[in-house]
């Protein structure tokens, strides 16, 4: 059973209590001046955006099928049985491939760095992995925030938005972009009014790619007979020039 | 006679190199955030647009002609191979070169050879780089035996000259597709125009036409710098060549676009139509120029129609990596200037060392017999018969 957490955005109060055990849980600082900053960044992995009288919660979304993870050409990106997908720095090169891949234009750099790392939310892979709950989660006083097993918190939020038809927009984002996302989120409004991208392909973007790249070995095997086969035979129609040459 | 024109050059180079040197001090000392204008929404550049994406499309004539010379034993073009492979060489060092500025942890460039992920199209890419830019090396070194005179190891490459060149010619299909693989994971960032699945093969065709224009180009400046008789019959040839890969190009272009409904956004007055049309217009005009013979004999135009095709070139993979882009990143990036000191620091020096190289190198002794002008045929070379 895989992690992901369930953010309910009609219950979120904007009190950005998830934003400051996040810090807390990275050891970065965090005062009003962060606070005030409503994006993600190398400095502040989530984010509580204000649209209108909504909010809406930003972080990784822990993709089941991730761009990231399989853009990363030194595999610095893993996504993990327990959900998680995680970052190691000592591998990465710094290409920004994750960048450039992720829909959902998660992962950020520590631009002004001379040793720069990418940065993004990995679900509190260390606390879950001891079985305790994310950071955020576990700091949510209204529980907007929710962790726990991916499909209890799909049929929770389901029951959610069964019960109170009204309260809700009728969907669940993250069950089907791209593939599945560990991040599910519940809206009072349609998800592209609290600033969720709603072009996002429903087949999982890894897909775009290999589709491709497993014709690989039949392409270079298959290229390598032509191409031997036509010097073959280029070269043979010029010893026989020569041959006849001869003869004459 | 010519001195005057060779010092506002030369001034030229010094001012570019001088610019290029101020900006390596801001990308070391002030990384990424210092020396460029990208950030997390948008973090591609002009570094891997133009540099790496337009440089490898740009070095791509080393093994168009090695195919052409070697595997389908087309001899008439064997005088401008040498160029082209030292283009090639050239061009994949100085990728390696942008890389170096654009990578993150530059000191970790060799990661991908050790630490595997075959799902990774930039993994492929970073392997086919470095495996063709060894055979590249390769196909140079025996100019470098004849220059000192070392038999042996000339007499040693040759035989291993054939799989050599065939696995130049796959590593590179491979790697110019896959530049074109790159985008096709950002299907809602990427603007239609541009973002097609067939994008892997328009950039193997568009490199075989860059290639092409390319060793035009070059054959056309070295001929006046080094004082040479330019192969016309030769080069007009390959015009012919060049009007027929582009015409392939603009036509599956033409059918992808077709099968994919998008010319309806030609209609609107968007930054994207207008370097669209600016990218197809170096492509189609002379595509059209080419297929007249009087401009094929005019060195003058023929030079001209391949400087178009290379800028064409480059419009196109600057419009996938960065045009298309911007508008599904929700941002707009223009390059800082260090980030254009950089690159025109690399063009500069690239046209340097080819020049450095070639005085001393034998690059263009292969064919000198044959050329004077006088007894050149005033038929263009035919590729198949002349072999």
């Amino acid at each position: 059973m895989s992690k992901a957490i369930l953010y309910d955005s009609t219950l979120c109060i904007g009190c950005k209590a998830c934003e400051g055990a996040c810090a807390e849980r990275w050891g970065l600082p965090y005062d009003d001046k962060i606070a005030a900053e409503e994006k993600i960044s190398a400095h502040k992995l989530t984010a509580i955006e204000t649209h209108g009288d909504k909010f809406c919660r930003r972080l990784c979304m822990n993709c089941l099928q991730p761009a990231c993870v399989s853009v990363c050409p030194v595999g610095a990106l893993q996504k993990t049985t327990l959900g998680p997908v995680t970052y190691d720095a000592g591998k990465c090169m710094g290409c920004r491939y994750c960048m450039q891949a992720c829909p959902f234009q998660v992962p950020t750099y520590e631009w002004s760095a001379t040793l720069p790392r990418m940065r993004k939310c990995n679900m509190c892979f260390e606390r879950q992995s001891a079985g305790k709950l994310t950071a955020c989660a576990e700091a949510c006083p209204t529980g907007a925030t929710k962790n726990g097993d991916r499909d209890e918190l799909i049929e929770e939020a389901k029951k959610r938005l069964a019960d109170n038809p009204g309260q809700y927009f009728q969907g669940i984002y993250g069950i089907k972009e791209v593939g599945g996302t560990s991040v599910l989120y519940l809206s009072a409004v349609p998800f592209g009014e609290i600033g969720l991208r709603t072009n996002e392909p429903m087949e999982p973007l890894p897909e775009t790619t290999w589709r491709v790249l497993e014709l690989l070995p039949d392409v270079v095997s298959t290229g390598a007979v032509l191409l031997g086969g036509i010097w073959w035979i280029t070269n043979r129609r010029e010893e026989v020039a020569k041959a006849e040459g001869k003869r004459k | 006679m010519k001195f005057p024109k060779i010092t506002v050059w030369r001034v030229i180079f010094a001012a570019i190199m001088l610019s290029g040197l101020a900006a390596t001090y801001q990308r070391v000392f002030h990384g990424l955030g210092g020396s460029t204008n990208l950030s997390d929404k948008f973090p591609w550049g002009l570094w891997i647009g133009f540099d790496v994406m337009g440089g490898v499309a740009l070095a791509a004539g080393g093994f168009t002609l090695v195919a052409m010379v070697h595997i389908f034993n087309i001899k008439t073009y064997r005088p401008v191979l040498r160029p082209a492979i030292l283009t090639a060489f050239l061009g994949y060092s100085l990728v390696v070169v942008g890389l170096l500025f654009d990578l993150g942890r530059p000191d970790r460039l060799w990661h991908p050879l050790v630490m595997w992920n075959p799902h990774s199209v930039m993994f492929e890419v970073a392997w086919c780089v470095t495996l063709y830019s060894t055979v590249l090396f390769l196909e140079f070194l025996p100019l470098v035996f004849e220059k000192f005179g070392l038999h042996k190891p000339l007499a040693w490459i040759h035989n291993i000259s054939v799989p050599l060149m065939i696995l130049g010619v796959l590593l590179s299909t491979l790697h110019q597709s896959s530049l074109g693989t790159l985008f096709l994971i950002v299907p809602e960032k990427e603007y239609p125009l541009w973002y097609s699945p067939l994008l892997p093969v328009m950039f193997f065709i568009s490199s075989l036409a860059a290639g092409l224009a390319m060793t035009i180009f070059e054959s056309w400046h070295s001929s006046r710098a080094f004082g040479r008789a330019l192969e016309l019959p030769l080069l007009a040839s390959m015009g012919r060549v060049l009007a027929v890969v582009l015409s392939v190009y603009l036509w599956v272009r033409f059918l992808d676009m077709a099968h994919r409904h998008v010319f309806s956004l030609l209609l609107r007055n968007r930054m994207e139509t207008w370097l669209f049309l600016l990218e197809m217009g170096l492509m189609i005009v002379p595509t059209v120029l080419l297929y007249q013979k009087s401009v094929r004999w005019r060195p003058g135009a023929l030079y001209a129609c391949a400087v178009m095709v290379v800028f064409g070139l480059v419009a196109n993979r600057l419009n996938v990596g960065i045009t298309g882009i911007e508008a599904g990143s929700g941002t707009h990036y223009v390059p800082k200037w260090s980030e254009m000191a950089v690159t025109l620091s690399i063009i500069a020096a690239g046209f340097a060392i080819f020049r450095a190289i070639a005085g001393y190198f034998p690059v263009f002794e292969a064919h000198s017999h044959e050329d004077a002008p006088a007894e050149q045929a005033e038929t263009e070379a035919d590729p198949v018969v002349a072999g």
